[in-house]
């Protein structure tokens, strides 16, 4: 993979008002987020030569995206499901679109209202296949509804077996709003203590309400895959694409979501899989990373994957992110968003337009000099990794 | 058995043994007939040595639990769980001689404080109609 180190670049980043309720459609998010990307990139859309969505979803497909466009000639287009693993996924295909030459200019966007979300949920072919084979019956029957139930699950184990705490969960919560404060576009800007944390309900135990992602939520991003070299010439600072991975599939966890809940283990997410894949191709270390945009569906989401990533050892991730370490001014600053905690819940795409904007210099919660960003998608579902570097 | 609301198993041909033990109150456990590799839920292929010759192995029925959760209110974002009283709680059991095997279940007979990581745990039967018997742990 170090071939496509550095080749590619993202050249243009774009997205919506991230609001709740809206009754906006996500295929109309879907335009608007695309054209702002092409705004920013300063391109002209007819450049646009390659579509890739990422989803689960039911509308904005790549046709309707062309058709709307008037794309004169498109020559590559894909789609990557399993969100919210797999947006780093859909910026790798987009890599290996240009270095390969199938296309030279990229779009790649992730639109999401709730009510897409669950028709795609429902009808994809994973989820249909899953009912098929009655998977779902062994989970639903004991109350086993939601995904949260999944996490909790996760999140109860890894308790037990290295002492993490509500309050280092908390840490994580209270870290995402103070940057989301900072951020005009994030939906949840209120203060958030740690006091404020302990209030909230416990939904599924030993997760509360404020260890979830803003659910529902409308809004769309998307970004701009190009060439080094042409991403140079363009309008914006370009953020180069130094690493790219992805796994599916891996020992003991598995591969679709009615599944999850029988073979979860430790430490065995499939981050752990993409990190070493990942670093190498970087040719880096963690240690080199400035700021990291790390998906947080739940906020032990987050903290799994500090440890997958090897920023600390497998069952230290509640130490890691206590005094202010994952914080703006901290060791590793991370979701300087407000990340789904806070900013908006778009399936990782925001975590990495905020990547691009901390390369660029123009987060709302700049770190001073960041140099290198990385940004992670969902876990544990197959998933994917970026490296972006100014 | 008319009032029972929540969420009742439908069987099919992948399934249909795991439900049938159930009925006949022993717990199985579909089994590759080659290479004897667990598997569950149950599904076409052995994913350890891609035989499709897999039975239905009765397994003890003897385990601890591995994980739980506490079901208080609906989820974010999500709908509650039908013909479930809020709070309930939701058990993973790791079943003894049966590598790699989890399963999903609920604790009968013990209080939502009491439940453990980790305390011993036997299989009961709860029969929800004339088709379904769930299976169901008690602390041992």
């Amino acid at each position: 993979m170090k071939q496509m180190r550095d080749k590619c670049a993202i050249a243009g980043i774009g997205q919506t008002e991230y609001l709740v309720n809206s009754g906006r459609d996500s295929f109309s998010l879907a335009l608007e987020a695309i054209t702002n990307a092409v705004e920013d990139a300063g391109i002209n859309v007819k450049d646009i030569d390659g579509i890739l969505k990422y989803s689960v979803d039911s509308s904005s497909s790549v046709e309707m995206i062309a058709a709307n466009l008037g794309l004169p000639n498109v020559t590559y287009w894909g789609e990557t499901f399993f969100g919210g693993g797999s947006g780093c996924s859909a910026v790798t295909q987009a890599v290996m679109a240009v270095a390969s030459g199938m296309a030279n200019c990229v779009v790649v966007y992730r639109s999401f209202t709730p009510y897409d979300f669950m028709q795609g949920a429902v009808h994809n072919s994973t989820t249909l296949w899953a009912r098929a084979s009655g998977s779902g019956d062994f989970l639903r029957p004991f109350g086993w509804t939601a995904m949260m139930d999944v996490f909790s699950m996760m999140t109860q184990r890894h308790m037990h077996e290295y002492g993490t705490t509500n309050a280092q969960l908390g840490a994580i919560a209270v870290a995402a709003r103070k940057h989301a404060a900072m951020n005009p576009n994030a939906i949840r800007r209120d203060p958030l203590t740690l006091e404020d944390y302990y209030d909230s309900p416990f939904t599924t135990e030993p997760l509360r309400e404020l260890d979830s992602a803003i659910s529902p939520c409308d809004g769309a991003a998307a970004v701009i895959v190009t060439s080094a070299e042409r991403a140079r010439d363009l309008k914006q600072t370009p953020a180069y694409i130094r690493a790219c991975a992805q796994v599916l599939g891996i020992p003991k966890t598995t591969l679709w979501w009615e599944q999850l809940p029988f073979k979860f283990d430790f430490p065995e997410t499939q981050s752990a899989y993409v990190a070493p894949r990942l670093f190498e191709m970087a040719d880096m270390t963690p240690q080199d990373i400035d700021v990291a945009q790390i998906y947080d569906c739940y906020t032990y989401t987050l903290l799994t994957q500090l440890e997958d990533y090897g920023f600390c050892k497998k069952g230290e991730g509640g130490a890691f992110v206590e005094n202010g370490r994952i914080e703006l001014g901290g060791e590793l600053p991370v979701n300087t968003h407000g990340g789904h905690l806070s900013e908006a819940y778009i399936h990782g795409f925001n975590h990495i337009v905020e990547g691009v904007r901390q390369v660029r210099g123009t987060s709302t919660a700049q770190v001073q000099d960041a140099e290198t960003v990385l940004v992670t998608g969902g876990v544990p579902a197959p998933t994917a990794a970026l490296i972006l570097r100014k | 058995m008319s009032e029972y609301k929540k969420p009742i198993p439908k069987v099919n041909e992948m399934t249909k043994g795991h439900w049938d033990g159930c009925k006949n109150h022993e717990l199985r456990i579909q089994r590759c007939s080659c290479c004897e590799t667990y598997c569950h839920p149950p599904q076409p292929m052995c994913a350890k040595c891609n035989s499709t010759a897999m039975e239905w192995h009765p397994v003890e029925g003897k385990g601890t639990v591995y994980s739980y959760i506490i079901c208080r209110n609906t989820s974010v974002g999500e709908f509650p769980a039908r013909g479930f009283t809020y709070p309930y709680a939701t058990v993973m059991i790791e079943l003894d001689g049966v590598e790699g095997v989890r399963i999903a279940s609920n604790l009968v007979d013990c209080e939502l404080e009491d439940i453990k990581i980790g305390m011993p745990v036997s299989v009961v039967f709860e029969k929800i109609n004339d088709d379904i018997t769930l299976p169901k742990f008690r602390p041992l």
